[in-house]
């Protein structure tokens, strides 16, 4: 049974070693700045207690004032898993930076939600639009998309 | 004396001595192409229907008793579809290439002796001709890549020759092989040598021809040129209409003759007990026909630097083993022909294909870029 | 004198016949070799999650058969197993096994049509796809039975299953169950010792182990690659725990154990089928779910072990009746993320290949 590690008790681990990325942290999930993102889950990969090698899931959701990006992060080792999660207030040019070099499965998803949802991720090596053509106005997954 | 040279004699007695030589040679002509259409509509046909047994269906059976009229209807189709060439090919290359690749097949069939005396001319170089002629029908093919001005053409076209100029040593010297037991290189003779079926005297040389022909009329598993999977039907993509039609009929004009030149060779043409040398002519070519076909429907293709080692490394030397034995036994052992010579050479064929298979592995093919 | 060449871009697709739907791969070549590989997606790009977030939870089932379309019912059972995650719903017992039989049957279906595609891919000139397309049928006639449809069934509901199964369905999927063991191997038989077979897949477009959990290949996938990871064990959902069953993993990585891989599976799932027939209880096979559902404010993942790989629905819901968010994380389109590693350097005839063994479906990919 793969385990569910709780938000919470994540934070309260990795608090020390950043102590200002943490935004708040749940039940279900670890919400991080944008800015720390990279560097914590660079943390979460390397720690042996953690070790996530496999980003299972990579998504973002519009919450009309925030976007949240997600990542479902899955330790084939330890058989458990995390949610983590980012939020960035900009609507204009949300960024988030890219965490291809940690897993490359980051690479065709992070490209769907730049596509979809129009959040730039800072860092990745191709990022181009996915399913729809350079020049679509808009980004359709926005909930302000009709 | 053949069928032809009594013909035109009796003609003589009726018109000018260079009218009866036209008017023979015509008739003949037209008896031969007439022949080779209709066997390549049978071959069609069976082909559809067998392939479909293979493959656990019916094939084409609505059009006609047991769809024989398909190939009609099909026909018709094709005759009147519009003929397209792409706006960026090359015309004359495009118009010519289905023709240059047709009509190769059409005159192998000048020397093939179908009974004895039964035969458009003898050549006393008649294999010769033969390898000449059907190499010719390659730069059909280019052609036709080349002037489709299309990527998978080209890519279909470059395969094609690689394929073609790789395979045809093999052919070549397996061919040599019967040439030095039946002393002549006219196909009659070597049809009247051939007392004991050729295939029993060197099954080697056999092998190699029947895997070189089948590469050389591009059949799976070495119709790379095709490749549906990979390149689309390659050469023939941009092809509509009847010059497709051409080009499809060349195909299967191709396999007749393939077929009808093993069955010279090695499976002794017309000869064969009880029934008449015409009839055991045709059912060795379709056994043949049917060899191709069950291959075909069973493997997988190979890559193309597999096929091109599979060439080089492994019809080639064996080729070259072949022709050696042969020789030798040809030079020093004229006494031992033909039974010692068969147990001689099945033996040596069954322990140069395991060395082979032993030795000589497919496979590899990644190359740092 | 060394020639002057130039790169050659080759358009494979969109219309391709071995593209597998709607697709194009721009491969750069030198002569033959692969030397550059650009995925060029969307061609079947149907905003599926953006129609989510307009229909109601249960309509949104009929969507969801939609995705792989090669294997509609494991579609089907993932997102309602989300949404049952979602709304805290529990399922009858007999629920439970159908869904299990049903989702079993259509993996054996999904791997006999991926080794029917891959063995025309490798130029069998379709006489394995149409035994496999054989078996196939059975099984689409089961799901008929079952139904009514046969691509599309949309069988699976919140809560339970449309409707419980006929009376001729359990014999008729007993003489499958009974029969297909013997077929497996007979056409392993046929295919696997095939010299050419061996001699194109044995070795190529190799997947490493690491690369293979750092592109998030799952999977049959990845358990080519030597990685032992099947959510039905790892992570058990429904009633896998129930069962007896072993995961089969390759050690390369190449084509051909990704091929292994898949007819090891059905070996499997034949196993899982004969256990959860025998186990199979009588009994209801709906619970009482409201029409217009509203979960509770919340976010969920849900997955399963796909034919194609870890299927999962990412909802999140806003207590009203459509979710809020609908996520769907493809197998499909994951598994090509590591497709250029795989191919450059290969021959133009092996990228066809390397492509085919990741089973691809372009309606799960492009959504």
């Amino acid at each position: 049974m793969t385990v569910t590690l709780k938000g919470e008790e994540v934070a309260k681990k990795i608090a020390h070693s950043f102590p200002m990325a943490i935004i708040t942290a749940n039940q279900t999930a670890i919400i991080v700045t944008p800015d720390s993102l990279y560097q914590v889950a660079r943390f979460l990969k390397a720690t042996p207690e953690f070790d996530f090698d496999y980003l299972t899931n990579l998504t973002a959701v519009d919450y009309l004032d925030y976007f949240e990006v997600v990542y479902h992060l899955t330790s084939l080792k330890h058989n458990h898993s995390l949610v983590l999660k980012t939020r960035c207030y900009d609507r204009e040019k949300p960024s988030v930076p890219s965490v291809v070099s940690l897993w490359q499965g980051a690479d065709l998803q992070e490209r769907e939600v730049y596509d979809l949802m129009g959040i730039t991720f800072s860092g990745h090596p191709n990022l181009k639009r996915l399913f729809l053509w350079e020049g679509f106005p808009g980004h359709p997954l926005r909930r302000d998309y009709l | 004396m053949t069928l032809i040279g009594q013909f035109r004699d009796w003609l003589i007695n009726f018109m000018p001595e260079w009218a009866a030589y036209i008017v023979a040679f015509l008739v003949g002509v037209v008896a031969i192409i007439a022949f080779v259409l209709v066997m390549i509509i049978v071959f069609i046909y069976l082909e559809r229907r067998l392939i479909g047994r293979f493959q656990v269906r019916l094939g084409p059976n609505r059009c006609g008793p047991e769809g024989i009229f398909q190939l009609i209807a099909d026909s018709i189709k094709l005759l009147t579809k519009e003929d397209i060439v792409p706006a960026k090919g090359d015309f004359w290359v495009h118009f010519l290439a289905p023709i240059v690749t047709f009509a190769p097949a059409l005159m192998v069939f000048a020397v093939v002796p179908f009974h004895k005396g039964v035969v458009l001319t003898d050549l006393d170089v008649g294999i010769l001709y033969v390898v000449a002629i059907s190499s010719i029908s390659v730069v059909g093919i280019y052609m036709a890549g080349w002037g489709s001005n299309n990527k998978y053409s080209l890519i279909a076209a470059l395969r094609a020759v690689a394929q073609a100029i790789s395979y045809e040593l093999p052919v070549v010297m397996a061919a040599v092989g019967v040439i030095l037991i039946a002393g002549s290189l006219s196909l009659s003779k070597i049809v009247e040598a051939q007392t004991i079926p050729f295939f029993l005297l060197q099954p080697l040389g056999f092998f190699i021809f029947l895997l070189g022909s089948m590469a050389e009329i591009n059949r799976s598993p070495f119709d790379l040129l095709e490749a549906e999977s990979e390149i689309v039907t390659g050469y023939n993509m941009e092809y509509s209409g009847m010059k497709f039609g051409l080009l499809y009929l060349s195909e299967y004009g191709h396999t007749l003759a393939a077929s009808c030149i093993i069955t010279t060779l090695f499976l002794g043409g017309w000869q064969g007990p009880l029934l008449p040398p015409f009839l055991w002519f045709l059912i060795k070519v379709l056994l043949v026909f049917f060899v191709f076909l069950w291959v075909r429907s069973t493997v997988p293709r190979l890559r193309v630097d597999q096929l091109m080692a599979f060439a080089w490394k492994c019809l080639l030397p064996m080729a070259l083993i072949n022709l050696l034995l042969i020789g030798a036994q040809v030079l020093w052992f004229p006494k031992a022909l033909p039974w010692g010579m068969m147990v001689v050479n099945f033996a040596v064929a069954g322990i140069l294909i395991l060395l082979w298979s032993r030795l000589f592995a497919l496979g590899g093919g990644r190359v740092e870029v | 004198m060394a020639l002057r060449t130039e790169p050659f871009v080759l358009n494979i697709g969109p219309q391709h016949p071995s593209s597998h739907g709607l697709f194009r791969l721009e491969v750069t070549l030198d002569g033959e070799v692969v030397t550059g590989l650009e995925l060029v997606l969307g061609y079947l790009h149907r905003g599926i999650e953006k129609l989510a977030e307009g229909r109601t939870y249960i309509q949104n089932i009929p969507l969801t058969d939609r995705l792989d379309y090669l294997a509609s019912m494991t579609n089907n059972f993932a997102y309602v197993l989300a949404v049952e995650k979602l709304a805290g719903i529990e399922v009858p017992e007999r629920t439970e096994y159908l869904r299990v039989i049903m989702a079993e049957l259509m993996r054996i279906s999904s791997h006999l049509s991926f080794i029917g595609f891959l063995l025309n891919e490798l130029g069998a000139y379709f006489t394995p796809l149409f035994y496999m397309f054989r078996e196939r049928e059975k099984i689409l006639d089961l799901f008929e039975m079952v139904c009514g449809q046969r691509l599309t069934y949309n069988y699976m509901r919140i809560g339970g299953v449309s409707q419980d199964i006929p009376e001729e369905f359990l014999p008729a999927v007993k003489r499958f169950v009974a029969e297909m063991p013997r077929l497996v191997d007979e056409y392993e038989q046929l295919l696997s010792g095939n010299e050419i077979l061996l001699a194109r897949t044995k070795g190529v477009g190799i997947l490493p182990r690491d690369k293979a959990i750092n592109a998030s290949a799952s999977g049959p996938v990845l358990r080519a690659s030597g990685v032992k990871w099947d959510i039905r064990k790892v992570d058990p959902y429904s009633v896998y725990d129930r069962f007896d069953f072993e995961v089969p993993v390759g050690s390369v990585g190449d084509v051909y154990d990704r091929y292994w891989v898949r007819v090891s599976e059905m070996r499997q799932s034949v196993r899982i089928l004969e256990q959860a027939l025998k186990q199979l209880p009588k009994g209801e096979v709906w619970t009482k779910v409201p029409g217009l559902l509203r979960p509770l404010r919340g976010e969920v993942y849900g997955h399963i072990e796909g034919p194609k790989g870890e299927l999962g629905f990412y909802l999140v819901s806003d207590n009203s009746i459509a979710p809020y968010r609908f996520h769907i994380r493809p197998p499909a389109l994951l598994n090509l993320t590591a497709l250029k590693d795989m191919v450059v350097g290969w021959k133009l005839a092996d990228a066809i290949v390397i492509f085919g063994s990741l089973d691809t479906v372009l309606g799960e990919v492009d959504r």
